[in-house]
């Protein structure tokens, strides 16, 4: 039922070649996306053309700079401004640069590292990793103080 | 020497059915650059995943947005579906186009009525909002709800159409079919809506193509670009046809959701006519694991939705990509070289559904 | 150009009378599914807290030792979550919607077991 999704990892100097490569060949942006992961953020660069569906992949970690893609796909600049309003990250260059007020939050990056806490996996998956997430999620319950699920 | 000024358009406006802010610069009467600006109703929903576990956040997903709730959760539900690999029923396929499909009718009906609003003409938007009336009608009667459905979850939908109620529904479209020939004949025809819409906020189909336009902006500057011919939920068993126009206006974009609207009764005829038989939904069971990009085709447009799982109750991520947030910078192209006055009419054929872009 | 398009409908309007309804003069006739608002039948009721741990919104509290049933109504989301998982049946949606309150706490409804139900204002 679904269709063929490809998702293509990249590195960060390779995104902006990479980019202009499929302009080229006539992709449309359709969206950036970003996850965060356990200590990095996760950055989906999404193509399309007729129906088919690509994704590019870079992994940065906090901190890191990531080169802006309006200079290939002009529209790009407000998925770029809505990615350093919520997640933290700093994106070089952007054609249009609200510098922080797009999105105007009482948590300042409310989607970044500190602030999000992960689920864990179940038990039987991996457990030298679910021992690593639960320092992870002793360390971020003392930053934010969030109301537990109730029972 | 013409004198640049800074007019602010928003967020409080007559013609905005939801916040938004544009700051235009104008020389004379004449828009050289206009600067949005959004967050007045960003509500951090991205962020319930953290407390709310899959089966649950249905009903967060449901109340995004007012006029394009069941497509969301729709979308919600094929992503994780996808990712779990859940065998939907062909029943439950059927009905949820069905719903689809006439969230797709009230939502277009209701931007005509506020269409006519922003010019003027408001008995017209009065007699537009009763024939909405009839489609909010059905969906009390089959779901118990008339704008946030709460009718589709992971593995089916929740309660059933019986045929009875089907022939009934496909009845009162027919009825419904010659009020709305009316009524769009006023739009197509009259002198003075013709007068306000042409010609005016024209966009290049290369332009819409490059910029990120999708649905119905797309569709009236020529690009062929409809979601639904993807085939997800029931549609690889009906006859989707993308309505395209290749004007480029504000007068196409009129014309392009009025064609829909007629062409979506028909589509529910057909699926009203092939639903099978069978079950409705179908047990869940385990925790997905995985991630998906689930592509709809909302209202206004194509709609993504994210889903990333890692095993456990909770998702790890959710994302919705909704299409006013990718129209935004398209709009800010036709914005500029338009007249001061013009600019309330075209940032409403934009349809912006604000709720939606800010989450 | 045509005249007159709008003929039709007009004089159809002016025969059919208004589309609004004289509220609250006349009642508004709801469907028999319409989703309003949650009641329980304190005497079948078993007090097992299923309905409190699927609600999504956690709108309902149930303590077993004072037999006590308390909902939120404002918290209340009319998913029909509860009605469809009380296994005794004592849940039911009623077609009316709950009245509007003025305070934030005065849409909490109690209800007790022993003797007789309070009702609520």
């Amino acid at each position: 039922m679904g269709e063929p999704q490809q998702i293509i990892p990249t590195e960060k100097s390779d995104l902006v070649g990479a980019v202009a490569q499929l302009l080229a060949e006539g992709y449309r942006l359709v969206q950036i996306g970003c996850s965060t992961l356990e200590s990095a953020y996760e950055l989906n660069y999404s193509f399309d053309k007729e129906y088919r569906f690509k994704n590019l992949r870079i992994t940065v970690t906090p901190g890191e700079e990531v080169p802006s893609i309006s200079a290939v796909y002009p529209n790009a600049f407000l998925y770029e401004n809505e990615i350093h309003d919520l997640f933290g990250i700093i994106i070089r260059n952007i054609n249009i640069d609200y510098r922080g007020t797009l999105y105007r939050t009482a948590v300042k990056t409310p989607f970044s590292v500190e602030n999000v806490k992960l689920p864990e996996p179940p038990k039987q998956k991996a457990d030298a990793t679910a021992q690593s997430k639960d320092k992870e999620k002793q360390q971020t319950e003392t930053t934010e103080g969030k109301k537990e699920q109730k029972e | 020497m013409a004198h640049k000024n800074v007019i602010p358009f928003g967020p409080q406006h007559p013609v905005l059915p939801e916040p938004i802010h544009f700051d235009l610069v104008t020389e004379d009467e004449r828009i050289v650059d206009a600067i949005p600006s959004i967050s007045y109703v960003h509500r951090g929903l991205e962020r319930l995943i953290e407390k709310r576990d899959f089966v649950d956040f249905v009903h967060v997903a449901d109340r995004i947005c007012g006029l394009c709730s069941f497509m969301h959760s729709m979308g919600y539900c094929q992503a994780v579906e996808e990712i779990m690999g859940i065998e939907v029923p062909e029943r439950a396929l059927y009905l949820r186009t069905i719903w689809a499909e006439l969230s797709r009718i009230h939502s277009h009906i209701f931007w005509l009525g506020v269409a006519a609003d922003a010019f003027g003409f408001e008995s017209l938007f009065m007699q537009s909002l009763r024939l909405r009336e009839v489609i909010l009608d059905i969906f009390e009667a089959t779901t118990g709800a008339r704008v946030i459905l709460g009718v589709c979850k992971v593995g089916g939908v929740r309660r059933d159409i019986d045929a009875e109620t089907l022939k009934g529904i496909v009845q009162r479209l027919a009825a419904l079919k010659k009020d709305l020939d009316e009524l769009c004949s006023v739009f197509i025809n009259d002198y003075s809506i013709k007068h306000r819409l042409a010609g005016v906020g024209y966009i290049s189909q290369q332009d819409a193509y490059t910029l990120g336009c999708v649905g119905p902006m797309a569709r009236a500057s020529g690009l062929s670009m409809d979601m639904r011919t993807l085939g997800y939920a029931a549609y690889k068993h009906l006859d989707v046809e993308p309505m395209v126009e290749s004007g480029g206006d504000c007068y196409a974009r009129c014309l392009v959701r009025i064609r829909e609207t007629f062409h979506s009764i028909e589509l529910i005829r057909q699926a009203a006519g092939k639903i099978p038989e069978g079950p409705v939904e179908l047990k869940v069971k385990g925790a997905p694991n995985g991630e998906y990009f689930s592509r709809v085709e909302q209202p206004r447009g194509e709609v993504i939705h994210y889903a990333k799982g890692n095993g456990s109750r909770f998702l790890q991520r959710f994302r919705v990509r909704v299409p006013t947030f990718s129209n935004i910078p398209a709009m800010i192209k036709v914005l500029k070289g338009s007249e001061v006055a013009d600019v309330p009419n075209i940032i409403l054929t934009l349809d912006p559904c604000i709720s939606c872009t800010e989450r | 150009m045509r005249s007159f398009t709008m003929t039709k409908t007009v004089i159809k309007n002016l025969l059919r009378g208004p589309a609004t309804l004289m509220y609250p003069k006349k009642k508004r006739t709801f469907v028999p599914i319409t989703r309003g608002r949650v009641d329980n039948d304190i005497n079948t009721c078993i007090f097992c807290g299923l309905c409190s741990r699927r609600c999504p919104t956690y709108a309902i509290i149930v303590t077993k030792d004072s037999k006590e049933w308390q909902i939120d109504r404002l918290k209340c989301c009319t998913c029909n979550l509860c009605v469809e998982i009380c296994p005794v049946k004592s849940l039911s949606m009623h077609s009316h919607y709950a009245p509007p309150v003025a305070d934030k706490t005065a849409g909490i409804y109690k209800l007790k077991k022993p003797d007789e139900a309070e009702t609520d204002h």
